[in-house]
């Protein structure tokens, strides 16, 4: 059997174009992509009937057309914010929440479009326009989660190589502990380099920090280079000390990264969702203050 | 020397306690002797604290002393007060070494040198043996032990640790956990590797090696025992070095060989057999009983009421009714016939062959664990792909076997006193066809685990139930009309092989005609493409294989080996040959089967010179997923890795539908080319947790399901047994507040399992552990929470022969 964990050479399998219980289908695929082309289908009608339809004066909210597009779209945004519901209520029945990832996405997109349309291109800086500027921030942030979602789960699962979270953290916190073991015999100066390389973990650094992919100099950087140039320099009773030590640095370095890009690739697949989730709150209050202030006017 | 005792009772666990004390209540002369220096070493042994449960519960005790679930203390602490006041004669320290005489003057010699004489010896040591000792010259020191209570208790010692098992290298990280006691431990070994111990245990051994924690020496045997030191034989020569103190841990041998020592015989030479004995418990020793584990009875109460019984009838009370009789009677309520309980189990093994060998306290054994039903004439017993691994024996009456779904008035008769549904005992795969009533008929429905004790106490059933189940394999594979007359030739060369993992019993290229009928496990069809086996297909038990090379002559196109240990029939070519030319029906069936082989043969000859990643690719994923033991899984769960997010609303889903702890962990578990295996049940075709189950609280449920029931004592035994680690030891945390009160309010932990402090907060104490496995969301609408539950689609839940099979690699092609 060939080495685990590594790309497949030649064309990999794409499972998910497979229909039935028996293979996996992603939810962007779900039935055949049904939910999209009822999302595009339900897109393109709106778009012909706005074409078609001659609202006098002008295209608005407040038409007969404008109302329809109007409750169409608060509907369909409530409904798509009851996903939040549906996956944390774990009840019996023959639901799938694949299914409904599947809708919300499709659906999802094309309130742009009944969004949009409901407007009647009559933006400008008040409550209405806030209420679709929201929609949009909501619809954005979903697209940049649907990338994270196709692109980013691979690299997570090569990147763990079989080992879990829980376990990266046990190899560091072992790691560290020959670390402590090894400097015993070091003068305060070199063992203060250890401990510097010992005190840094991965969860150091704002939240920038965690997302981003720079290679990070840090104490174990610095002690492994440290110890790199004393070990070469091979002149030291101490020689084989340092070995040992750069040994272990470079373990601890590449254990570090390791978990690094695992808290970042799992913090991107999150951190969309500090927008998506929050934003739709406030969309839904805004959104709220739109019908009533437009109830008001009539 | 004293007189002769009545009685001497040999091990003071509940059955010995509870016969002692009845012998005490009686006023009989009796001794109970005991190895170590306090009662009930067993029980002694649990973990402080432990909740000891009373299984089964509707089975009344009936023992002079007392017991009801609780903490191990209470339990240890009512048996010490009443074998105390009830004046029982309690001879601790004395290891048994021998029993001579024979009934009315038994010699019982003792380690000391002791000897004690009785009349009567019950036998109640268990099953768990003494540890294996150390056979060197001054083996006998002192500071020897072959026990480790607590680690903590030597401080700056030199400890030798002998034993490369997990009980010797748990003992001896133990040991040396913290560098403050300042042990300097040593550990023993006199093979080169830790074969038998656990994984994880030999990682952290090197792991302790390496940073000088412990010493390992591997190829190393003790050779003499000196006063604070030890002769070593290594493979350099030998050594001394420094030793305060050993600990041996060399595995213990099983209580048989003393047992059979003693003159008592075995039902069988099976490892899982018991001794013979008489309804009074007599063994085949006059004037030796055994009783408790020994005699196959392991749940306390079961043993305490033996305690109770087998003085009784030593005292000459031959009336004395089992207490498991209002059970029975229960059982055998509302049939027809009303008979008594001695009569219906006496009509029972008179009636079902297998059973004509049962004495009758086995009888009655055999019975607490089996069922007695009545069918009226044309009810359906069972259908078929219903699962369901019980064996059926037909009392009274007739059924008849469905042979064709299309036509059900094609049937076949099975006749009284044979038996039924061998192939779901024998493989573990759903039932073969459907089995109706042809008369008013009584059968006895007998479990897995009661019809694999039964072989194995009984030789002659085994063999019955072996022949049977392989002649109607065949026929019910083959179908087509074929009666057991047909098969007459083809049997006598048939023969059951056992098949290890990974062996191969067809090779490509080699001559051979010889038909293999998979009758547990499965197999792995390969083939050679240039220097590589690709794989074809996967064949579950009930398949056959071999018939194309008798077919079309010529040699074999592909190699077969085991997925898992297997079972196969091997049928001779030339006799099956002549069943084909005499039946053109089975012939054209068997063309039929072939054809379908051949198109993957050409498929894969097709492409061979365009060999493309693909089928490469599905043939490795293929071999992973067997390695992972996708083998013996009946369903099995699979990530794929392209799509999981790590939301672990799989983990939280399966929390919030059972009690609020998961069943599988979603990270760990093997991946290859990002499918991933995690530690979810496979619901193996032969569970390994369902080998030592205590209570018997394992079962297979409607759906294929192997799920434990309520009865569960929380010993532990499956989640040692289960290789593939899925069985969690939890208690079962109260139910949380709404998920409503949550989103709006933050009350409770929210969805999912909650962390172990919030389970600890709020349950108490004393709550026990029970196993938890995954159930398959057995009687949830909708099936498994996992898949349902998973937002990118990347959780499904599969069959191994429905995933493995060449049309999805076709497919994939497309």
């Amino acid at each position: 059997m060939a080495t685990r964990g590594a790309e497949p050479t030649g064309g990999e399998i794409d499972r998910t174009t497979l229909k039935g219980g028996v293979q996996h289908e992603g939810f962007l695929r779900y039935r055949r992509l049904y939910w999209a082309k009822m999302a595009g289908a339900i897109s393109a009608t709106l778009i012909v009937a706005y074409l078609l339809i001659d609202i006098k004066p002008r295209p608005n909210g407040g038409s007969w057309f404008g109302y329809t597009l109007g409750t169409a779209g608060v509907l369909l945004i409530v409904w798509l914010a009851f996903l939040g519901v549906r996956k944390r209520a774990m009840t019996p029945g023959r639901w799938s929440l694949k299914a409904w990832t599947s809708a919300h996405v499709y659906l999802g997109l094309s309130l742009i479009v009944i969004g949009t349309l409901h407007t009647g291109f009559q933006l400008g800086w008040n409550v209405h326009t806030l209420a679709w500027v929201l929609m949009m921030i909501v619809i954005l942030s979903g697209l940049f989660g649907i990338t994270a979602y196709t692109t980013l789960p691979g690299k997570l699962s090569t990147n763990r190589d079989e080992t879990t979270e829980a376990q990266m953290l046990e190899t560091l916190a072992d790691i560290n502990r020959q670390l402590f073991d090894a400097a015993q015999p070091l003068e305060a100066g070199s063992a203060a380099v250890v401990q510097r390389a010992i005190d840094e973990n991965a969860f150091s650094g704002g939240i920038w920090r965690r997302l981003s992919s720079r290679q990070q100099i840090g104490g174990t950087a610095e002690a492994l280079a440290e110890f790199r140039a004393r070990s070469s320099a091979g002149d030291s009773p101490l020689d084989t000390l340092y070995d040992r030590l750069e040994a272990l640095l470079s373990r601890k370095q590449a254990a570090l990264a390791r978990v690094r890009r695992h808290l970042r690739i799992k913090g991107l697949l999150q951190v969309w969702l500090y927008i998506h989730v929050p934003v739709t709150f406030a969309l839904l209050a805004a959104l709220s203050a739109h019908i009533i202030s437009v109830f008001f006017y009539w | 020397m004293a007189d002769a005792y009545r009685i001497a009772i040999i091990g003071s666990g509940p059955a010995g306690l509870s016969a002692a004390g009845r012998a005490a209540e009686l006023g009989l002369s009796h001794v109970l002797l005991e190895k170590t220096d306090h009662l009930s070493d067993t029980i002694y042994k649990y973990q402080k604290g432990k909740h000891v449960m009373a299984t089964p519960n509707q089975l009344i005790l009936r023992s002079d002393m007392d017991f009801d679930a609780g903490k191990r203390e209470v339990v240890l602490g009512t048996w010490d007060e009443q074998a105390a006041s009830l004046g029982v004669n309690v001879k601790l320290n004395a290891d048994v070494t021998e029993i001579t005489g024979d009934a009315g003057n038994f010699q019982i010699k003792l380690a000391g040198g002791e000897t004690i004489q009785a009349e009567n010896v019950i036998l109640a040591i268990g099953t768990q043996g003494n540890p294996n000792t150390m056979r060197v010259p001054g083996g006998d020191k002192p500071h020897i032990q072959y026990q480790l209570d607590d680690p903590t208790e030597y401080v700056d010692e030199h400890i030798i640790v002998i034993g490369s098992g997990d009980a010797g290298i748990e003992n001896a990280l133990g040991l040396a956990a913290d560098a403050e006691q300042g042990n300097v431990v040593t550990i023993l070994n006199r093979s080169a590797e830790f074969a038998r111990a656990k994984d994880a245990n030999v990682k952290l051994l090197q792991q302790a090696g390496e940073q000088g924690r412990i010493n390992i020496m591997t190829e190393t045997t003790p050779s003499e025992v000196l006063d604070k030191q030890i002769m070593l034989d290594t493979r350099d020569g030998q050594t001394k070095i420094r030793c305060d103190r050993i600990i041996a841990r060399m595995g213990s041998a099983p209580p048989r060989k003393f047992v059979e020592a003693c003159g008592v015989e075995f039902a069988s030479e099976e490892r899982e057999a018991f001794p013979k004995l008489s309804p009074a418990f007599e063994s085949t020793k006059k004037g030796i009983f055994v009783i408790g584990a020994l005699a196959g009875y392991p749940l306390i109460k079961h043993c305490m009421n033996q305690g109770y019984d087998v003085v009784e009838f030593i005292n000459g009370n031959t009336d004395l009714k089992p207490a498991d009789e209002p059970l029975l009677e229960e059982k055998f309520r509302g049939l027809p016939g009303g008979r008594s309980v001695a009569d219906w189990l006496e009509f029972l093994r008179a009636r079902v062959t297998i059973l004509n060998e049962l004495s009758p306290l086995q009888m009655r054994e055999f019975m607490l664990d089996s069922e007695v039903q009545f069918f009226r004439r044309g009810a359906t017993i069972f259908e078929k792909n219903e699962p369901g691994s019980s064996l059926f024996g037909i009392a009274e009456g007739k059924v008849s076997v469905q042979l064709s779904e299309a036509d059900p008035s094609l049937t076949a008769p099975i006749d009284q006193g044979s038996i039924f549904g061998e192939v779901g005992l024998v493989s573990g795969r759903r039932r073969g066809s459907t089995i109706t009533a042809a008369e008013d008929t009584i059968v006895v429905e007998i479990p897995r685990m009661a019809a694999l004790k039964l072989m194995a106490t009984v030789p002659a059933a085994k063999r019955a139930i072996t022949n049977i189940s392989t002649e109607r394999q065949l026929l019910q594979m083959f179908g087509s009309g074929l009666t057991s007359e047909d098969l007459v030739e083809v049997m006598k060369t048939a023969e059951i092989v056992n098949v290890k993992a990974g062996e191969a019993i067809i090779n490509e290229g080699e001559e051979g005609t010889d038909i293999f009928v998979i009758r547990s496990g499965s197999m792995v069809v390969e083939k050679m493409v240039g220097r590589k086996p690709v794989f074809l297909s996967y064949l579950p038990a009930g398949s056959y294989v071999g018939e194309m090379s008798l077919l079309d002559g010529g040699r074999r196109t592909a190699t077969v080996r085991a997925a898992i240990k297997s079972e196969v029939i091997k049928v001779d070519g030339a006799a099956f040959g002549t069943l084909l030319e005499r039946k053109p029906q089975l012939l054209d069936r068997a063309r039929r089967d072939m054809s379908a082989r051949e198109d993957v043969n050409n498929f894969v000859e097709a492409k061979k010179d365009s060999f493309s990643g693909v089928v490469d690719m599905y043939s490795s994923v293929a071999s992973f997923l067997v390695e992972n033991g996708i083998g013996e899984a009946t369903d099995v769960l699979l990530i794929d890795e392209h799509l999981c997010v790590g939301c672990d609303n799989c983990e939280k889903a399966c929390a919030d539908s059972h009690d609020g702890l998961s069943r599988l962990n979603r990270e760990a578990g093997r991946t290859y080319a990002h499918l991933h295996v995690p530690t979810s049940c496979r619901h193996c075709e032969h569970p390994h947790c369902m080998a030592d189950c205590p209570p018997n609280a394992i079962h297979r449920g409607d759906d294929g399901e192997v799920f434990i029931d309520e009865t569960c004592i929380g010993c532990g035994n499956c989640q040692r047994n289960c290789p593939y680690g899925v069985i969690r030891m939890e208690k079962t945390p109260p139910k949380k507040p709404s998920l409503l009160s949550w989103l709006f309010f933050g009350i409770g932990p929210g969805p999912g399992e909650p962390d172990h402090d919030w389970i600890d907060a709020n349950v108490a104490d004393d709550t026990p552990k029970k196993a938890i496995k995954c159930d398959m969301c057995a009687g949830i609408e909708g099936g498994p929470a996992c898949v349902r539950a998973c937002p990118t689609g990347a959780a499904i839940r599969v069959a191994p022969e429905e995933f493995l099979s060449v049309s999805r690699l076709e497919t994939e092609q497309l």
